[in-house]
């Protein structure tokens, strides 16, 4: 009887000695292939006793297993170590510099533009839009602004003919929809507007504006300040104050202006807000039962607020541009800065 | 609107809040400070001196050393200034003190010079004589001279006096925005009546009595033809005037506001316009011919002197002033040179009028003549409160002892029965479901008589005495405006509207923008954005065809010059422009997108508005930017808004600004949805742009008609594919179009993608052909698709091809 202990052993410690994947393979074959050892062990099982057999086959087994075992154990080591090698060879610069994932920018007036208006769509506000190209009657008249008054001065507007100019708010937007007479409104309109400005670093004769209007027969002054800082909180930050001035348009009355507090300093006065703590941001007030009347409506049934801001303002505020005339000459490497 | 701490103080004696609590209230009650100055900003330890002594500098001809007492010692101070006498009283800055501006220069020193004790060519000087400009005024204000040191020994003043004070620079300069509504405010009675009710004070009104002297009610005889532009002419005659300057109090409340003295008379009107919003004119009466004042519309072509010398030519909508021979004034611009008030002036014509507004302003545009009156008169002033300027002027003529006036008040007013107070009605409860409170009725009288707006009370009715000053006051929402001001904006809660509303829901439009947007955005490209308003002379260089629809642009009647004239037709333009920007500075790869209006007319005359056409152009230049790349992205944005038809690319020569040869439009079945392509290169050079520009252009509106924009799931195969390989040689004039075309008809249901991989002309190809070879995948929905099914299919491609002469590579 061939001493399979004395057997395994040898086979053990060849297995250790082995010092590469070629002689552990070799081993194996030594020991598992068709002349293998133990393979020719095995082969004497047919002319055993069962009983033997079994008593055999069992030791052999155990003796198979082990030396299996441990030909995988030192073939894992030693694939772990080219494994590693490899690894280590294939090492690269991390800090080379990357392959430009080229993607484009929106203008910054359109994101300003779709942060306000994401803002109040979450409120319910519905966008609407309407010709830039626009009638007189729109434009100024139905929203109270008389023939004479100065800011229909040919200064301030570009007219086409007598009755049709570049509107030159996005309010006649507004007139638009109540003239339709349906109640309540809760809308947004924004687009592009016209005055006749020269171009320099704080004036363009094309800009956008954002206004809103809410109608219906019990909307207040306390609905107006409380949506507009909901807007200015979630807009510049919950930090932000607001702050309600008198002022006066056409359209509204009461009128307001609002400033936020000033988002450098946090309202202590820099260069920023000019020392006052405060930003002027946009007008509202109190849609001017005037207004109601030449639009159509009844004004004793309405009672609503509207607000409009300048887009172009926003954007200079929030990426603190100096100089307006950026945004219309599309230089890329200005375009490509905003998110 | 300017006006100065001490001025507002003469209305409202009590004022005691600093000029920073002073400007954050009364912002808050509506009548904003734009800004705010002291007029004392860097001054310090500046007393009044009186010169002793002068001695000559031993080693310094153009310096001189002088004695000057303080009230308290006699100090020296070397100064160069020529003007300085011993007995002269003038300001002087002590060691230690600081002047705001250095007479030497012209530099800003926002932290004003400090002086210190020094030698001047070995002479020691402890302090500074001071000249008007060193005290940060503006000379001319003062008499015009900044040579020397200023004089104040005609001043009520003795040595060691605070010299700020005895100059009245102890005040405060704000300059206020004054909302075009208030016309009321465009006056420093009218802010002082705000400031008295913010800080809840008393206003005294000032003075309007007088004595006058004699009787005439024949001094002068005023027709007035054209009432609608003058509802009121009104005059007052002073004899025996004596003209001097004024009182030091009355040129530093002008000055304090920018307003240079000059004699007793004009400085009377200038500081009654001040203090009542009222230009008031003075006349040398005894240049008034025949007695007579006639208020007419210039003839066309008439030509009148104003007192600044010019000669202005008129048109019949200006208003002259004339007296029994001609012209002798503009209404409400400026006077005239033959009848303006002289020193030798004995005999003075007030006339306090009023205009109508939007006539100054289009008559001073047109005669390119803005002056401080014609900009308060086109706000449209109230015709009584000119008569209570001229009877106020009457009381300082009065008060400085300058001329004799007469009882008789000769006016013209023919409405002056119809311009009364008119009385309103207004509901509280209105007021506060309007606001959003619940202020009291009482309260609301209480805040409304402050200003002017007399209340009674009856239950919740407040009958309002509303003054004709006031025109801004015509409603309920005014008073509650009103009320709200001084109530406080702050004290108004913050609530949400409570209304049933629908949320919005993104319009078809908004969907197909938002998707060509999007793969620009992700394939790279940039957002522009480009004025709406461009030269007439873009069409030519963009070559259009003197015919071309394009060439029918809205033309702007006013517009900011040549460059912004007409309403733009088409993108490209403000594409190029934008890609040549960049181009010129040297950017090497550009992508640029545009989503606006054109506007296209739809008559000749604009009578209806115009098709303002949503269009969105993509544009480019530089590596790896080519037709196909462009195609792709066309494809890519048409697929995602899921349009119904099929997409095809047919070449179009005719567009004038694109490459003939490599341009498409872009069409779904029949329709053009846009285009694609190179722009041409003239054009490109046209816009200085020395490389390949690529375009694409899609209409918004013909796309949302070929789209439904309904996303449904499509099975995917459970079976797997089969692919061939299609090599084939194809005569050259055979666009690839044809053979997919072949592949669509002939493939049936199995047929289900195919690619082109290869596409060759040269060696081993034929002359007149090409290689182009195409992948094929086969694959059904229900099973695996065998050899023979894929080689029927195959057969029937290859057949319909050639009957196109095009052969299978082998």
């Amino acid at each position: 009887m061939i001493n399979i202990d004395e057997l395994k052993e040898k086979a053990l410690y060849k297995i250790k000695e082995a010092t590469s994947l070629k002689e552990l393979d070799d081993i194996k074959v030594n020991y598992f292939g068709k002349k293998g050892e133990i393979t020719a062990i095995m082969q004497t099982f047919r002319d055993m006793a069962e009983e033997d057999r079994k008593k055999l086959g069992k030791i052999i087994n155990e003796a198979r297993n082990s030396i299996d075992e441990l030909i995988k154990d030192r073939q894992k080591s030693f694939n772990d170590v080219i494994l590693n090698e490899k690894l280590k060879k294939e090492a690269i610069d991390v800090t080379l510099p990357s392959k430009k994932v080229d993607i484009g920018h929106l203008h910054p007036c359109t994101i300003v533009f779709n942060d306000v208006r994401d803002i109040f769509e979450k409120m319910g506000y519905t966008v609407v839009t309407g010709p830039e190209i626009e009638y007189d009657e729109y434009n100024f008249e139905k929203l109270n602004i008389e023939k004479g008054h100065p800011a229909r001065d040919e200064q301030d507007t570009f007219y086409i003919n007598d009755k049709v100019l570049l509107r030159t708010q996005t309010s006649p937007v507004q007139a638009r929809v109540m003239e339709k007479g349906k109640l309540p409104i809760c809308i947004i309109s924004a687009g592009r507007v016209f005055r006749s400005d020269s171009v320099d670093a704080t004036h363009s004769p094309t800009f956008h504006q954002i206004e809103g209007l809410v109608v219906s027969d019990n909307i207040s002054f306390a609905d107006l300040k409380g949506t507009l800082t909901t807007f200015a909180k979630s807009f510049f930050g919950e930090d932000i104050k607001t702050r309600f001035r008198p002022h006066h348009f056409p359209f509204t009355e009461p009128s307001a202006e609002m400033d936020v507090s000033c988002f450098k300093c946090g309202g202590k006065g820099c260069r920023f807000c000019k020392g006052e703590g405060w930003i002027e941001i946009l007008g509202c007030g109190m849609v001017n039962p005037r207004v109601y009347e030449l639009c159509g409506l009844d004004k004793d049934k309405c009672q609503g607020f509207a607000f409009g801001m300048g887009i172009e303002r926003l954007g200079l505020l929030k990426y603190e541009i100096d100089d307006m005339r950026l945004l219309y000459e599309n230089d890329v490497r200005f375009l490509s800065q905003f998110d | 609107m300017k006006a100065s701490h001490k001025f507002l103080k003469y209305y409202v004696k009590d004022l005691d809040v600093s000029g920073k609590e002073f400007a954050e209230a009364i912002t808050l009650t509506g009548t904003k400070i734009e800004t705010y100055e002291k007029l004392n900003k860097n001054l310090e330890k500046i007393i009044v001196v009186k010169i002793e002594k002068i001695e000559k500098h031993p080693d310094a001809d153009k310096l001189v050393i002088c004695k000057a007492n303080t009230g308290s010692e006699t100090i020296q101070i070397v100064t160069g200034a020529k003007n300085v006498y011993e007995g002269m009283l003038c300001p002087a800055v002590l060691v230690g003190g600081k002047v705001a501006a250095s007479a030497h220069d012209n530099n800003d020193y926002p932290d004003g010079i400090k002086i210190n004790a020094g030698k001047l060519r070995g002479i020691e000087s402890f302090g500074m004589l001071c000249s008007i400009g060193e005290l940060g005024r503006p000379a001319d204000l003062y008499g015009g001279n900044n040579d020397g040191i200023f004089d104040m020994s005609n001043m009520d003043c003795k040595p060691g006096d605070d010299a700020i004070k005895v100059m009245n620079l102890d005040d405060i300069l704000y300059d206020f925005e004054i909302t075009s509504n208030r016309i009321d405010c465009y006056s420093v009675i009218g802010i002082a009546k705000e400031v008295a009710a913010t800080f809840n004070k008393k206003f005294t009104e000032p003075k309007t009595t007088f004595k006058t002297s004699f009787k005439d009610n024949k001094y002068i005889d005023i027709e007035v033809k054209d009432y609608d532009l003058c509802p009121l002419f009104s005059t007052r005659f002073v004899k025996n005037i004596k003209i001097e300057d004024s009182p030091e109090w009355l040129k530093d409340c002008l000055r304090a506001v920018g307003i240079r003295p000059i004699n007793n008379i004009v400085d009377i009107t200038n500081f009654v316009m001040m203090e009542y919003g009222q230009p008031m004119h003075a006349y040398d009466y005894d240049t008034i011919r025949g007695k007579k004042i006639v208020v007419k519309r210039a003839s066309k072509g008439d030509k009148f002197t104003t007192l600044d010398g010019q000669i202005r030519e008129l048109d019949d909508t200006m208003l002259t002033i004339c007296d029994g021979e001609g012209a002798i004034g503009l209404g409400g611009i400026m006077g005239g040179e033959n009848s303006m008030i002289t020193d030798s002036c004995k005999n003075l014509l007030l006339e306090a009028a009023n205009f109508n507004g939007t006539n100054i302003r289009l008559s001073a545009k047109k005669l390119g003549l803005r002056t401080e009156a014609s900009n308060l008169f086109e706000k449209g002033l109230d015709p009584n409160n000119a008569i209570k300027a001229i009877n106020r002027a009457c009381s300082l003529i009065e008060d400085l002892k300058c001329g004799e006036i007469c009882e008789d008040f000769i006016y013209v007013y023919p409405d002056e029965k119809k311009n009364v107070n008119k009385d309103i009605e207004v509901f509280a409860t209105k007021v506060n479901s309007l606001l959003g409170t619940n202020i009291k009725a009482d309260t609301m009288k209480e805040i409304l008589d402050k200003i002017d707006l007399k209340t009674d009370i009856n239950g919740d009715v407040l009958k309002i005495n509303v003054p004709t000053i006031r025109k801004d006051i015509n409603n309920f929402a005014d008073i509650a405006e009103e009320v709200m001001r001084f109530y406080g904006y702050d004290k108004a809660e913050e609530t949400l509207p409570n209304i049933n509303i629908m949320p919005h829901t993104l319009t078809k439009d908004e969907i197909v923008e938002r998707n060509a947007m999007n793969i620009a955005i992700y394939n790279g490209f940039n957002e522009s954005m480009n004025y709406s308003f461009e030269s007439k002379k873009v069409y030519d260089m963009l070559l259009f065809s003197d015919n071309a629809k394009e060439r029918n642009y809205i033309t702007i009647l006013n517009p900011l010059g040549e460059d912004f004239q007409v309403m733009r037709t088409q993108l490209i333009n403000g594409m190029l422009k934008s890609l040549s920007i960049n181009y010129s500075r040297k950017i090497k790869l550009a992508r640029l997108f545009e989503l606006a209006n054109v506007y296209l007319p739809l008559d000749k005359d604009i009578n209806v508005l115009p098709d303002e056409r949503k269009t969105f152009i993509m544009g480019a230049y530089g590596k790896d930017i080519d037709f196909y790349v462009f195609k792709g992205y066309a494809e890519e944005m048409l697929n995602k808004s899921h349009v119904l038809g099929k997409i095809t690319f047919v070449k179009n020569e005719n567009i004038s600004y694109m490459h003939p040869g490599r341009t498409a439009d872009i069409l779904v079945d029949d329709t053009v949805v846009g285009y694609v392509g190179e722009v041409h290169e003239i054009v490109a050079k046209n816009y200085e742009i020395g490389t390949k520009v690529y375009i694409l252009q899609l209409d918004i509106k013909n796309i949302i008609e070929k789209s439904n924009l309904i996303c449904k799931y499509k099975e995917i195969s459970k079976f797997p594919k089969s692919e061939r390989d299609l090599s084939m040689t194809v005569p050259k004039d055979i666009t690839v179009d044809k053979i997919e075309n072949v592949f669509r008809e002939r493939g049936g249901n199995l047929l289900d993608t195919f690619e082109l991989f290869d596409i060759y002309e040269g060696e081993q190809v034929a002359l007149g052909f090409k290689s182009v070879a195409y992948n094929l995948s086969f694959g059904s929905k229900d099973h695996t698709l065998t050899d023979d099914e894929v080689e029927t299919v195959i057969k029937k491609i290859i057949n319909g091809l050639s009957s196109l002469g095009i052969e299978l590579r082998k």
